[in-house]
């Protein structure tokens, strides 16, 4: 057998139940994650570490949050829109949750329609998908542009009360928008990709070489939600608190 | 017995099945969780707009955050359907951060208390 042609994943070896199986998958002097792909098994690892990213940020917005004795701006009032002549609290954030979470739903569909080898299906659903992302990080260039502009909300300081509000808001919204900025450009690649046969002829990556599989769509798919993921924390611990 | 043999049988055929062709579910299951985790935004947001204050608006974000979060995990990131060598190598882990949760929490306290003791000489 050439190294070409061994599949992708080995046979998995009969799996006892709990904690044993546990052990059994570990100490196989073997692959201890048997029935994913490496690729998989490295995004989860790397999610992991981005997990720990994210939590160090948001347990330090609690700690200056909790340490400061200047008072708090209200973020419902902060992030409020007037929309038709009503003051509406929080809204544009609201939006941003919907459209996160739509994007997480038609991503987990594309992945459903990739193993299925739906080429057009899977394309369109990627690409709805990178269109809501982008919506996303639109709309949180016009939250910056208000709260910079109108409010003169800057990292060191603001009007409206501790000036750790600023440099907690800035650095947690900003990297998570880098986030989805950087998921938006391989949505893109990945759907093109799935466009022209790469997956389906196993045509090697461009960068890697590694052979076109449609795993990558669920590779894809587990950052996506992972981001969608991270915003669930932020707008609970940030903006609703 | 023989119903432990039974569901081993069946669990082992699904994660031939799940070898064989990636992580396969029927459309339905996504489009449940998508509705759900809309109704839970909802939900979470109606927290701030009803303004519920004290415990109970800690309490309620905490509860949707979590449920959202583990959906997501579970259903749409496939975690319930992997092996539990994987599912344990990512989760366990996480858990390590309550540990810098806690820590950070008493700093703060620590710290907000000597400012308060700080400002207070200030004024005397």
């Amino acid at each position: 057998m050439t190294p070409a042609s061994r599949p992708n994943t080995v046979e998995p070896l009969p799996l006892p139940e709990g904690v044993e199986g546990i052990v059994a998958d570990w100490s196989s002097d073997q692959r201890a994650f048997k029935n994913v792909p490496w690729g998989k098994a490295m995004m989860w690892i790397f999610l992991l570490s981005d997990t720990f990213i994210f939590s160090s940020f948001l347990i330090s917005y609690m700690t200056v949050r909790m340490s400061t004795t200047e008072p708090w701006p209200n973020p419902s009032e902060v992030f409020a829109l007037t929309l038709f002549g009503h003051k509406i609290p929080l809204i544009l954030i609201a939006i941003m949750t919907f459209v996160l979470i739509s994007s997480s739903g038609t991503m987990a569909m594309a992945v459903k329609f990739g193993y299925e080898k739906n080429k057009k299906m899977t394309f369109i659903l990627l690409l709805i998908t990178a269109a809501l992302g982008a919506t996303f990080v639109g709309m949180q260039a016009f939250e910056w542009t208000k709260l910079i502009v109108d409010e003169g909300i800057r990292p060191w300081g603001n009007p409206l009360g501790a000036a750790q509000f600023g440099s907690s808001f800035f650095m947690i919204t900003g990297f998570h928008g880098t986030h989805v900025s950087i998921g938006v450009i391989f949505l893109v690649i990945v759907a093109i990709k799935v466009l022209r046969g790469d997956l389906d002829h196993e045509r090697p990556g461009f960068l890697t070489g590694r052979k076109g599989k449609y795993e990558i769509v669920e590779i894809m798919g587990l950052y996506w939600h992972f981001v969608d993921l991270v915003w669930v924390f932020i707008f609970a611990v940030f903006y609703l608190w | 017995m023989a119903h432990a043999e039974g569901q081993q049988h069946a669990h082992a055929q699904g994660q031939q099945h799940a070898h064989t062709e990636g992580q396969q579910h029927p459309i339905g299951i996504y489009l449940k969780i998508w509705a759900l985790l809309f109704i839970l935004s909802a939900l979470s947001y109606s927290v701030d707009y009803f303004h519920f204050q004290g415990y109970l608006r800690w309490f309620l974000i905490i509860v949707f955050m979590l449920l959202k979060a583990g959906l997501i995990v579970a259903v749409f990131m496939h975690m319930m359907w992997e092996r539990l060598a994987l599912m344990y190598a990512i989760l366990v882990p996480t858990l390590l951060l309550m540990v810098l949760l806690g820590i950070g929490a008493l700093e703060a306290d620590y710290t907000f208390f000597t400012r308060g003791v700080f400002f207070l000489k200030g004024l005397l």
